[in-house]
């Protein structure tokens, strides 16, 4: 090992470069690099003749291994967050593990790769080292410049981006992007908490402000009220996707006010499944199951459903199929779907909700319609005005639908 | 030692040149043995927890190669991963030789990625050669005016730079955070809140010849610049006298208080042209994906480097190429993430503690 960092560390130092005295510094630098590789030589003592051939021939096994045999399909996945997270990248992460067991697949997992260049050099070491021709960025923020940039680089290989970000004619050809209105799903979860809460009081802890975490906590508002007109939702915003801590520490203020059911939209409601359960209240999870983690208080939660767009994706992409570039469903689609409902929820509340879930599923029941107004009395939509879950304008949400205890400035 | 036994030869044949030559590389061998040693340790006993997880270690090692610098792919790779991180490096790295401790770098960093955005705003339309320029240099400005901010209340009313350079950082990444969400917002930008797009002929684009963007070359060459400044400048031997023994520095009649906030300044603006890099390099734009770590990254850099600002490329080489096997170790083994982490965690200590022996090696026959 030290003979292969050193010498490299050593010859990419700039010292021959500097102005002054380049001969004598050439020459004191080539004595320091012998002197380094004697050191390391007394040092590890006999150990590094056995390493050195071991490293070899690691290497040049690794190297065909990763060429890719014609009827088998490498696919990569890149997770932000760890994907043992109880939430977004789990979430992902389950699908990815049903592409996995497809037969002639192989899946490589890459987790907790930041929205840097990092993902850009993840995803090229897919492609030069791993052999993958199909990869599944995970990340909202992954799209623009990262997919985007590489996309253009390897037009042989497909990025199939999540967010539902594809424009035709703007994006690379290679470049697909998937959503779910799993608003949809929060809805239903939002029916089971406004049957269940005692106090009328639920709590929303959400990282930014961004239209799709408003649709959430507006169509969550929209389902409690639906089947409870007294529930309020209170909200906090911590600010970003992954602060443990805070989340901590907004589920605990929330439950000392009153609220007793919490749910979430951050990356990983572990955290705030956990407070609850332990202050002895109810919660509905998000992105995964988090019943495991509160076998009393979990009511249902709001899920994807990923397994079903990357199996068929991956199919298509196998066999050499036309695919969708643009892919988005909610409940209907099987694209989101339920946690199974907990102890705590009544035979009513399952009976109220799943009723919600067969409407948004034919499509008799649409979330977000008028007269709607939002928490400071101002008209949303007019009666009769109807938004469907395809209509862009819920895409640019910015406002808070009455009954949400917060503020978006 | 064993070390020295090819150099006695050439003093055998008694040239005066030689013998300064060995003494030379003596005394640099002598600043190197304890980091040399604390690395080969920190690999032995990453080996042990590599073997604990199951793997082993050989082959480990051996991927982590491939994965950093077995491929022009993967040099590459390292080389990228270690452009900001010699920018932040500085950062901690200069004022230390002043004796203090900065650890905020990400606030520059973050503020300067910010300014950077920011200013292209205004010279929308305007050419690449006005805009870039202006780019870096209102980056440079912003972390220069926040690290120096440090320094200042140093000198000016005795607060540790150490706390009010990381909460700087706290508040320069709420600044950023509320600037960028609110009104530097692209209304375009619905999910993802960021600035407007600073447009693609503004960006900085790669070095000829590689797929590695220019901040590389900015890295080096502030390093560079600024090893040529602390150890062959009047300014650099002051500062170092400061670092020394400010009591000393201000009796013989050095001005202190410009020495620490100029430096400051110096470390802010490197670190804030580490956030230039990352939006004209690389995002287009100023959004939350600045805020990578590559500041509190850079505290690292400073220490396994000594401070010394040449020093900080060969090791933000090394851990740019650390962090790029990672994702080779995680996807070839199933290692978690956090094994890099564990690396790089032992790494540090083990090289702090080797710091302890820095000049109680002796290779040279001390003078009489």
């Amino acid at each position: 090992m030290m003979t292969h960092l050193h010498p490299v560390a050593l010859t990419t130092s700039p010292c021959p470069s500097l102005p002054s005295a380049p001969v004598r510094r050439r020459t004191t630098l080539g004595r320091l690099v012998q002197g380094t590789l004697l050191a390391v030589a007394v040092l590890s003592g006999c150990k590094q003749t056995e390493k050195a051939p071991e490293t070899t021939t690691t290497a040049a096994a690794a190297t065909p291994a990763a060429a890719k045999p014609s009827d088998s399909l490498t696919v990569g996945f890149v997770y932000v967050g760890s994907r043992a997270d109880y939430g977004y990248n789990q979430a992902h992460a389950e699908g990815a593990k049903a592409v996995a067991a497809m037969p002639g697949v192989k899946v490589r997992e890459e987790e907790n790769v930041p929205e840097t260049v990092a993902v850009q050099k993840t995803m090229e070491s897919m492609i030069n080292l791993d052999g993958a021709k199909l990869i599944f960025p995970t990340s909202f923020g992954y799209f623009d410049p990262h997919i985007l940039t590489l996309a253009a680089k390897y037009p042989d290989v497909t990025f199939l981006h999540c967010g539902g970000m594809y424009t035709e004619g703007k994006h690379p050809k290679n470049v697909g992007s998937y959503f779910g209105y799993i608003d949809e799903a929060e809805y239903v979860a939002g029916t089971a908490a406004g049957l269940t809460t005692k106090t009328n009081k639920l709590g929303f802890i959400a990282a930014k402000p961004i239209p799709q975490v408003l649709r959430n906590i507006n169509a969550y508002t929209l389902g409690a009220r639906s089947v409870n007109p007294a529930v309020t939702v209170s909200v906090i915003f911590t600010g970003d996707w992954s602060l443990p801590v805070k989340e901590a520490e907004a589920a605990n203020s929330l439950v000392d006010s009153g609220v007793d059911v919490l749910t979430s939209h951050v990356d990983s409601p572990k955290v705030i499944v956990e407070t609850a359960e332990g202050r002895k209240i109810f919660s509905t999870g998000y992105h995964a199951s988090q019943a495991a983690l509160a076998p009393k208080g979990y009511l249902t939660g709001a899920e994807w459903n990923w397994e079903k767009i990357y199996t068929a994706y991956v199919t298509k992409v196998k066999t050499g199929q036309p695919w969708d570039h643009l892919v988005r469903g909610g409940l209907k689609e099987g694209y989101v779907k339920l946690s199974p409902y907990g102890e705590a929820v009544s035979p009513d509340a399952r009976k109220k909700a799943d009723e919600a879930k067969a409407g948004l599923e034919a499509g008799t029941l649409v979330i977000f319609k008028g007269p709607l107004k939002d928490n400071a009395g101002k008209e949303i939509l007019a009666a009769g005005v109807s938004r469907g879950q395809t209509d862009i304008e819920l895409e640019k949400m910015d406002y808070l639908v009455e009954g949400v205890k917060g503020s978006l400035k | 030692m064993t070390v020295s036994a090819p150099v006695v030869s050439d003093i055998a044949s008694g040239s005066r040149r030689l013998w300064a030559l060995r003494e030379r590389s003596l005394g640099w061998l002598e600043e190197l043995l304890p980091t040399l040693a604390a690395i080969l340790i920190s690999l032995l006993l990453f080996g042990v927890f590599v073997a604990l997880a199951g793997q082993s270690p050989l082959a480990v090692y051996a991927e982590m190669y491939r994965g950093a610098f077995g491929t022009w792919f993967s040099i590459q790779n390292s080389l990228l991963r270690a452009a900001p991180l010699m920018l932040t490096g500085l950062c901690t790295a200069l004022p230390a030789r002043l004796g203090m401790i900065i650890i905020g770098g990400e606030g520059a960093l973050v503020v300067g990625g910010l300014a950077a955005g920011a200013v292209t705003i205004p010279l929308h339309g305007a050419p690449p050669a006005v805009v870039i320029p202006a780019m870096m240099l209102a980056s440079m400005l912003a972390g220069g005016l926040w690290i120096g901010a440090a320094g200042a209340l140093k000198i000016l009313r005795g607060v540790n730079e150490t706390i009010s350079s990381l909460l700087l950082a706290y508040i320069g990444i709420a600044l950023f955070n509320h600037l960028v969400e609110g009104p530097l917002r692209d209304p375009a930008s619905l999910n993802k809140p960021s600035t407007p797009d600073i447009g693609e002929a503004n960006m900085l684009g790669n070095l000829p010849g590689m797929d590695v963007h220019w901040g590389l070359a900015f890295g080096v060459v502030m390093c560079l610049v600024c090893h040529l400044l602390m150890e062959h400048s009047v300014f650099g031997f002051a500062a170092r006298m400061v670092g020394g023994n400010p009591r000393a520095a201000r009796l013989s009649g050095l001005g202190v208080p410009r020495l620490v906030i100029l430096t400051c300044c110096i470390a802010g603006a490197a670190a804030g042209l580490a956030g230039m890099v990352e939006v004209a390099a690389i995002h287009g734009k100023a959004n939350a994906s600045l805020l990578a770590g590559y500041g509190y990254a850079g505290i690292l850099v400073a220490f396994l480097a000594n401070h010394s600002a040449l020093g900080i490329l060969p090791v933000a080489v090394l851990l740019g190429g650390i962090s790029a096997s990672g994702g080779l170790l995680q996807r070839t083994f199933g290692l978690p993430d956090a094994a890099v982490n564990v690396l790089q965690g032992i790494l540090f200590v083990v090289l702090l503690g080797s710091q302890t022996y820095r000049g109680r090696v002796k290779l040279r026959r001390s003078p009489r």
